[in-house]
């Protein structure tokens, strides 16, 4: 080989500095039990911080560290939810919280579909929906708490307005930022067989824009449960916000962290429902796909 | 003047020596297209027959896409006639597939999803070679196999016109080579008038009957291409017109001889 050199360099290539070589072999040699021993090490490391947080919980109120008025030790939550399930408190409270958290999601969310596809699919749509809809969404839902009391009373209707305006925004931005993500190319390619206007819309933007109003929904389906704390604060007499109110009055902090217990716990189940929804819906996402 | 008139429905395929040539399936007549102040296309004449493989080179920003995207509908033309023929498909440089759709139904995205374009569907793969992946999704398909599929979307809609807006550019060196031979055997199976646009000469020497350049929003330079298939590129003939051609597209000298 070295007599086919035809080049002729400005300076020899005996007389130029010998380019420094790293030795890389060694890496790629040994990592699966390296990769092996690191996932076995996160795990312990994930699950032992938590349950680490929950003994020293546990010590510091046993060892008087903190009042048990203010914090209760584990074990007592644990014996306030017995306390809950017993008296049938927490079986009746659940479904008429998801119920009200439901009901305002799915309102909210057809809302935001409908409004979301409007402005994305049709310029009038844009010019009609999307101002409106950019500054309202600046306000904290929250905020509108006193308004609606004025509205709509202190009843289910109030609580449910409240957890449907607070959801009608997530939905809405990403339907409209998914609809208009659809690659232009895809849909002028389309066009060219024969496919009219709401077909186009149908069979084709809406199926590529689902990854996006997934998401959308998923984040909708999470502030529904915000709105829903929100809402129960509201003279709640039924629902998990009841249960808050009334072990305020009393003074049973067991019971309140019980609650909040709950509460995180349906953000948990909600998100995984979410989740298994995409993945139904979603197959062929690259992501999901085994290659 | 009459934009984008449907020409007559089409007429059988192969039409014996001596008989009336093939059905018309691009009529262009003056074809002008202006963007700001300049006239990309100028007074363009063109007639295409059904069967015609016809590739169209010319150096970038000569109005090769903007004239194939009037031909399927997309753009609008700014004077002159346009007749083309209905039934037209265009595949391009990217395959353009919907992801949320699987091969199957991409294929047929112009039908209504039933038995019938599930069987037509079936039948346009089988002639690309992709039968088996039908119900696999466009993301999990390679580069040509993805481009593959948008031929077989194309053919169809059995086109009497095939707009081929380069694409071949985006592929391999070996995929494009088995694509160059798929696309020539299904265009004598079919034969529809097919418009290639391409910037490879070699290219559209190999499979076309017809070479237009497109210089200055005018035809510059439109030769036949008498050498008999399959062409080589070893063939002196073959030489001679890459030649003649890549001094039409201004780059001759360079590589003049092959």
């Amino acid at each position: 080989m070295t007599a086919t050199h035809r080049h002729t360099p400005d300076t020899p290539l005996a007389e130029a500095p010998p380019p420094v070589l790293v030795d890389l072999s060694g890496r790629t040699a040994g990592t699966e039990p390296r990769a092996r021993r690191a996932r076995a090490r996160q795990l312990v490391s994930r699950t032992l911080v938590p349950f680490a947080l929950l003994a020293l919980w546990q010590v510091a109120a046993d060892r008087n560290w903190v009042s048990p008025d203010a914090l209760p030790p584990p074990t007592v939550i644990i014996e306030a939810f017995a306390e809950l399930i017993r008296t049938g408190e927490l079986q009746s409270a659940i479904p008429t919280s998801l119920a009200r958290s439901l009901v305002g999601l799915l309102f909210g969310a057809f809302t935001g579909l409908a409004l979301g596809l409007f402005a994305g699919l049709w310029r009038v749509g844009e010019e009609l929906v999307d101002a409106p809809l950019q500054m309202l969404r600046t306000i904290p839902f929250i905020a509108m708490i006193p308004l609606f009391i004025i509205w709509f009373g202190i009843g289910e209707e109030a609580k449910i307005t409240l957890i449907y305006a607070a959801t009608i925004f997530p939905v809405y931005l990403n339907t409209y930022a998914g609809v208009r993500g659809v690659d232009q190319k895809l849909i002028e390619a389309v066009r060219v067989f024969g496919l009219s206007p709401l077909e186009i819309a149908w069979r084709v933007i809406v199926p590529t824009a689902l990854p996006s109003i997934l998401v959308g929904l998923r984040y909708a389906a999470g502030v529904s449960l915000l709105a829903l704390v929100a809402a129960e604060q509201i003279n709640a007499r039924s629902g998990i916000g009841f249960i808050l109110l009334n072990a305020n009055q009393f003074q049973r902090t067991d019971i309140i962290i019980a609650g909040i217990i709950v509460y995180a716990l349906l953000g948990i189940v909600i998100d995984l429902v979410m989740r298994v929804i995409e993945h139904v819906s979603l197959p062929w996402r690259p992501s999901l796909v085994p290659a | 003047m009459s934009l984008h008139s449907p020409l007559s429905p089409a007429t059988p395929r192969l039409v014996p020596s001596g008989a009336a040539p093939p059905p018309v399936a691009v009529e262009l007549g003056g074809l002008r297209r202006v963007f700001g102040e300049r006239a990309v296309l100028d007074g363009i004449d063109l007639t295409l027959r059904r069967g015609e493989f016809v590739s169209l080179l010319g150096p970038s920003g000569t109005g090769k896409t903007t004239l194939l995207r009037i031909l399927a509908g997309l753009d609008r033309a700014d004077g002159g006639t346009v007749r083309v023929a209905e039934a037209r498909s265009v595949v391009f440089q990217e395959p353009r597939l919907v992801p949320a759709k699987r091969v199957w139904q991409n294929v047929v995205i112009g039908h209504r999803p039933n038995a019938e374009a599930r069987r037509l569907a079936g039948a346009a793969l089988e002639e690309v070679g992709l039968s088996r992946h039908a119900d696999a999704w466009p993301k999990t398909l390679s580069g040509g196999e993805a481009q593959r599929v948008a031929l077989a979307r194309a053919l169809a809609r059995e086109p009497s016109l095939l707009l081929l807006d380069e694409p071949f550019a985006a592929l391999d060196a070996l995929t494009r080579i088995r694509m160059h031979d798929l696309v020539a055997q299904l265009w004598r199976r079919h034969l529809p008038a097919v418009l290639l646009v391409t910037h490879d000469v070699d290219e559209a020497i190999l499979l076309s009957d017809r070479v237009i350049v497109l210089s200055g929003g005018g035809i510059a330079f439109d030769t036949a291409v008498d050498l008999p298939r399959p062409r080589q590129r070893s063939d002196r003939a073959f030489g001679v017109l890459r030649a003649r051609l890549l001094a039409e597209l201004g780059v001759g000298s360079a590589e003049g001889h092959g």
